[in-house]
């Protein structure tokens, strides 16, 4: 055994490291220099008692000695040695990490560290190439010195310029200006997040992050409602309290486009007036403004308060059921890390897309909580020929102003902590007491 | 009347620049801002050359671009193009798709009008 055959030269390189002499760690273990010499040389056997004695005249412990280095630390040392095989005896490594450990714990993590750093370089590179916050931000930064340069150019020229055109290109620059700064100062923000966001794990995935953002922002909606035209990104950055992760920020960037999006398709100034009008019945609105429901669902959940409804929950999901989007509501919220109950309209949805559903809801909790469900599944527009259509389905959730009514469906937030034992869509058995 | 430029782009402020700096040399400048219609400017006003976006609403100037060469009738256009993006990949596209030149932003004044008499001489 390979392993056996270098314990002596083990004991040997430590007790040299230590600076001990043979003799003397013989008799301290109790037996004779001689016998030392030959375990040193690897022509004895040892193990049991002996050994761990061995390794604590040599402060060391027995399994280190027995096994030699840690297996990911030699891994570590010979990912290392692989950057530069020609100059490195790869072979050697475990003779390295057995004589000098602490080099070679060294060794293995300065290599963790560079893979994590050439990680980080790829991501900050795939972020400047692929990122198109970031590409539209610089486009648009971009464009506007190109403007102001052109026009100032023309200013400076020493050509005769009519009084009408320098005062235009004075605004012009004046314009250009303003946007320029305003960009500029976004996108700082925007690139100026912490190191650690890079490629460490988050306390929260990307999607809670950017479900605790538009939780946290209330003000937003109303925002996008006084000016829709303006940029997602100068959005984001003067809502965001907390630095979000760089995946987070396109999440929120995208929600926040989609925002925009349907206060363009039903306009505050229209909306507000017909959604209380219409209180309990998307359809209607849709119907009045000729959007599909799934703008009025989202419409309808980012309501500014004053309007006046009572907040709206929204869940979204796609084909595969994976919740993209969750908008809790006091007695609403669905688990993303859980596995969702399935009974839920919004799954219910999928299975039937394009046909709305409103259905009454009860939760499990002692006050059966109601709620007024209407969700749908639709199909996103597709730009090319034979790909298969991707689904999506949406639900909002409002107070029930009328219980009691029609035929409630019996639902949980996810198996494992629902207490109704006998429910047909059960998966797996709940943590709850008195589920049987 | 001036030889006729054909400005795509979609920056009004930059139009009105460009528009300004080679009227006043004598060009006829046309302009037009969306890219989903812009082959329609381009056969219904003929120009002797085209100043064109990549970045445009509708439709990229790559794609323009492509089909002006296809066309029998504007195959023949010297095409300047101009990118905020001066990566070497967009530029390797420009050339591969035929483009005459191919203008980074933000450019000097000077630099295009240079490249309009480079490539269709002067104004008349």
């Amino acid at each position: 055994m390979v392993g056996e055959r270098v314990i002596g030269s083990r004991i040997r390189e430590r007790r040299l490291d230590q600076g001990l002499r043979q003799a003397d760690v013989a008799e301290t273990v109790g037996i004779s220099a001689s016998y030392l010499n030959l375990i040193e040389h690897n022509k004895r056997r040892i193990g049991g008692k002996l050994l761990s004695q061995l390794a604590d005249v040599l402060e060391t412990d027995a399994a280190t000695l027995a096994s030699g280095a840690d297996a990911a630390i030699l891994d570590g040392m010979r990912a290392a040695a692989a950057r530069f095989p020609q100059n490195v005896e790869i072979a050697r490594a475990e003779d390295l990490a057995a004589r000098y450990p602490g080099w070679a714990s060294l060794i293995a993590a300065l290599e963790v560290r560079t893979t994590a750093l050439e990680s980080e370089v790829q991501a900050l590179t795939d972020r400047i190439a692929h990122d198109p916050a970031l590409a539209g931000a610089l486009h648009n930064v971009i464009t506007a010195v190109t403007s102001i340069r052109a026009t100032a150019g023309i200013l400076v020229s020493g050509d005769r310029i009519d009084e009408d055109w320098q005062q235009r290109f004075h605004v012009n620059i004046h314009d250009d200006s303003r946007k320029l700064a305003d960009e500029s100062k976004a996108l700082v923000s925007y690139l100026d997040q912490p190191k650690s966001s890079t490629h460490k794990s988050a306390p929260m995935s990307v999607f809670d992050q950017a479900e605790a953002f538009f939780a946290e922002t209330p003000d937003l909606m109303a925002a996008i409602e006084a000016s829709p035209e303006a940029p997602a990104l100068g959005l984001l950055t003067s809502f965001e309290k907390v630095r979000l992760d760089r995946d987070a920020r396109v999440l929120v960037l995208r929600h926040i486009e989609r925002m925009k999006a349907d206060v363009q398709a039903l306009p505050k100034n229209t909306f507000d007036a017909a959604a209380l009008a219409a209180l309990g019945d998307p359809t209607k609105l849709a119907a009045q403004f000729d959007v599909p429901l799934p703008v009025v669902f989202r419409r309808l959940a980012y309501l500014p308060a004053d309007v006046g409804l009572p907040p709206m929950g929204l869940a979204i999901c796609d084909a595969a059921g994976a919740l993209t989007t969750i908008k809790s509501v006091a007695g609403f919220g669905l688990h993303r890390r859980a596995t969702s109950c399935p009974l839920w309209p919004l799954f219910a949805a999928l299975g039937q897309p394009m046909r709305p559903i409103k259905t009454e809801v009860i939760l499990p909790d002692p006050g059966e909580t109601r709620f007024l469900c209407f969700a749908v599944a639709t199909t996103k527009p597709l730009a090319t020929f034979n790909v298969a259509p991707q689904v999506e389905s949406t639900m909002l959730v409002a107070a029930d102003p009328d219980p009691g009514h029609g035929d409630p469906l019996l639902v949980g937030s996810s198996c494992r902590i629902c207490p109704r034992s006998d429910c047909a869509a059960r998966r797996e058995p709940s943590v709850i007491e008195g589920f049987v | 009347m001036g030889k006729r430029v054909l400005l795509i782009e979609d920056e009004p402020n930059i139009i009105e620049a460009i528009s300004f700096i080679l009227s006043r040399d004598g060009w006829t400048v046309h302009t037009h801002e969306d890219g989903e219609t812009a082959m329609e400017k381009v056969r219904s006003t003929p120009p002797d050359m085209i100043i064109l976006d990549v970045m445009l609403p509708g439709r990229s100037g790559f794609d323009i671009l492509r089909d002006i060469r296809a066309d029998d009738a504007t195959s023949a256009l010297p095409v300047m193009m101009l990118t905020a993006r001066g990566q070497n990949k967009d530029r390797e596209q420009a050339e591969r798709l035929g483009a005459n030149h191919f203008m980074t932003k933000p450019f000097s004044n000077q630099d295009v009008r240079d490249h309009v008499r480079l490539l269709i001489g002067e104004p008349d």
